[in-house]
């Protein structure tokens, strides 16, 4: 555009030898994940809510019974007693797993189109991160930060439980070895964990990457854009050809998660561990047809970060 | 090398087309002012540019191809592209912490002076900021940024005057050097002015006018005649006239210095006005069409 050059010519030699060293992937997916927990505070805050509610519940109610109902165990049988003592842990690891999903299903929902939203995507973009280092970062909450941080604050939620009904029941003179045995915190922790993994993550993964997928794509109403498609089909369905094929898919692959990963969900016996079938799991072809699909749609999702328009 | 080199930059949204085949080349070290009515293509030339946007024809900034490679080119470009785009949740020393852990050329230091001298406080939020503010922290960021070509979008648009003057202020005292390349997009041409080197108009996809503020200032000429010697004046092709106070202004492409002083008072346009004498040419061009 100029004829003229200004330029010293051994300007550009200069800033390249000043040049740093390129900052790894590594970092960027570290600064990257520490935005979204700056973002998102609920990630951490609603597990931990939920937690403290649910001891203080449990201090004030549970503890308080409790050297009553262990008194009126010595009547049950093993088992019975086994299924009294844990009920509340389950519940509370029940309580952490429905928020995992709420959080994991918003978080997604929001994750994209937000900076979209507020055009602070175009702050993000004047900044060296690939729009993959970013997606798949904020893919990787509901896939790995929420399931491993729900088991971890479920474990030490868990933990305190024992700890106070110990304290409780050593302070009203019953033995705290007859109930410290009943629990099994490790074997509790390992089942949520596996659970977690294979029903919530790896089974449901085509539902994270769908909001996702939606996120990136709507401009506005991405929860109405993410339910409507899956309804109109339903509906188109059963209007023009009058069957509920779709309908069928969605409802078993929606119920079908556990009955792959666990023989029995709804009975809980003695050791747990063993109606665990995770061979069974992993040679459902129905989970790696999802796994593919959800990689699909993250792959949707980087394109459409970097093709969409910033305007 | 020059910094930004185009052939044929085209662009269409649909029907509209936002760049039709523009050449353009921006060596190392100017200061390039892009001019033009809204709607005219600055900003879907400055995506283009900056990795924002998928385009036509041949765009190489920095050697590179912006589209192809985004965020490699981000080490060496920055862009300030409209007012206030900073996330309003965030929280001045996460920006900091955030631009020092992803950039490799990001200076701390030196932005944290920057900050300094403004009144925004390490803990404040985006959101408690005014809007003046937030471009000072912007701006505060991007200048500790050692990188070789910044882009500004209308970075003043909505600011008050003494915002703006104190932005354009900053950007040549304590970060342009002749290693650097700025390329800025505006309405408000007159404030900048000063700053620029390289001055191009752009209207309806297609580069109007393409100048250094040398030949600017050597070429173009407004000569304010007494009404008695309009016609003698018109007879000299001027390429633009208006009338102020009840005497003619009329402007001059390379026109005899000399032979105009006779007839009235000679200076240099503005920009503004030579940019309203090129508009309207083109507007009266694009009519006869």
């Amino acid at each position: 555009m100029s004829t003229q050059t200004n330029a010293m010519p051994d300007a550009p030699l200069e800033s390249q030898a000043l040049a740093p060293a390129a900052i790894p992937a590594t970092r960027h997916v570290y600064w990257a994940l520490k935005r979204e927990f700056w973002e998102n505070r609920g990630i951490y805050l609603a597990p931990l809510a939920v937690a403290c509610v649910f001891l203080f519940g449990f201090l004030i109610t549970g503890a308080h019974h409790l050297p009553q109902k262990m008194r009126a165990a010595s009547a049950l049988n093993p088992m019975q007693l086994h299924e009294q003592i844990e009920e509340p842990y389950d519940i509370a690891g029940g309580a952490l797993m429905g928020t995992f999903l709420i959080i994991a299903v918003f978080y997604c929902i929001e994750a994209l189109q937000r900076e979209r939203r507020d055009r602070s995507i175009l702050f993000w973009k004047s900044l060296p991160v690939s729009d993959v280092t970013t997606v798949l970062s904020k893919a990787s909450i509901p896939f790995v930060v929420l399931p491993l941080l729900t088991c971890v604050v479920t474990l030490v939620t868990q933990f305190l439980m024992l700890l106070v009904s110990c304290a409780v029941l050593a302070g009203s003179g019953l033995s705290a070895a007859t109930y410290w045995s009943q629990v099994s915190l490790i074997q509790m922790s390992l089942l949520l964990l596996y659970h977690v993994m294979t029903v919530h993550v790896l089974w449901s993964a085509p539902i994270y990457g769908w909001l996702l997928l939606v996120s990136a794509w709507a401009r506005r109403a991405a929860f109405l854009w993410a339910v409507l498609p899956p309804v109109a089909i339903v509906a188109l369905e059963k209007l023009l050809f009058n069957t509920s094929h779709f309908a069928a898919f969605l409802g078993h692959f929606l119920s079908g998660a556990g009955t792959e990963a666990i023989t029995a969900p709804h009975t809980m016996p003695m050791d747990p561990l063993t109606q665990l079938t995770p061979l069974k799991f992993l040679s459902t072809p129905g989970l790696w047809i999802g796994l593919a699909v959800t990689a699909a749609f993250l792959a949707a999702a980087i394109r459409l970060r970097r093709y969409r328009e910033p305007a | 090398m020059a910094c930004i080199d185009a052939r044929g930059l085209r662009k269409a949204f649909g029907a509209t087309i936002a760049l039709d085949g523009i050449d353009l080349r921006v060596e190392e070290g100017r200061i390039l002012g892009l001019i033009g009515p809204n709607g005219a293509g600055k900003t879907t030339a400055l995506n283009a540019i900056l990795g924002l946007t998928p385009y036509q024809g041949e765009l190489r900034v920095l050697g590179r191809d912006p589209w192809i490679e985004r965020d490699r080119l981000m080490r060496d470009v920055c862009f300030i592209a409209d007012v206030a785009v900073l996330p309003r949740w965030i929280k001045v020393s996460q920006a900091l912490d955030y631009v020092a852990g992803v950039h490799p050329r990001f200076d701390r230091a030196k932005a944290e002076g920057f900050l300094a001298k403004t009144a925004i406080r390490r803990e404040s939020k985006v959101r408690e900021l005014s809007k003046g503010m937030v471009t000072q922290l912007h701006l505060a960021l991007v200048m500790a940024i050692d990188a070789r070509l910044l882009v500004l979008d209308e970075p003043t648009l909505g600011l008050d005057i003494l915002f703006r003057k104190q932005f354009y202020d900053s950007l040549l005292n304590d970060y342009f050097d002749r290693n650097r390349t700025i390329v800025v997009a505006t309405h408000q041409v007159d404030e900048i002015e000063h700053v620029l080197t390289d001055l191009m108009f752009i209207d309806r996809g297609h580069i109007v006018f393409s100048r250094s503020m040398e030949e600017f200032e050597s070429r173009y000429v407004e000569v304010m005649v007494n009404p008695e010697k309009v016609l003698a004046a018109r007879a000299l092709k001027p390429m633009h006239e208006r009338q102020v106070f009840g005497r003619t202004v009329l402007l001059f492409d390379s026109a005899d210095r000399q032979q105009l002083a006779a007839l009235g008072d000679v200076r240099t346009p503005s920009i503004s006005d030579l940019f309203v004498a090129v508009m309207g040419n083109q507007g009266q061009g694009g009519a006869a069409r």
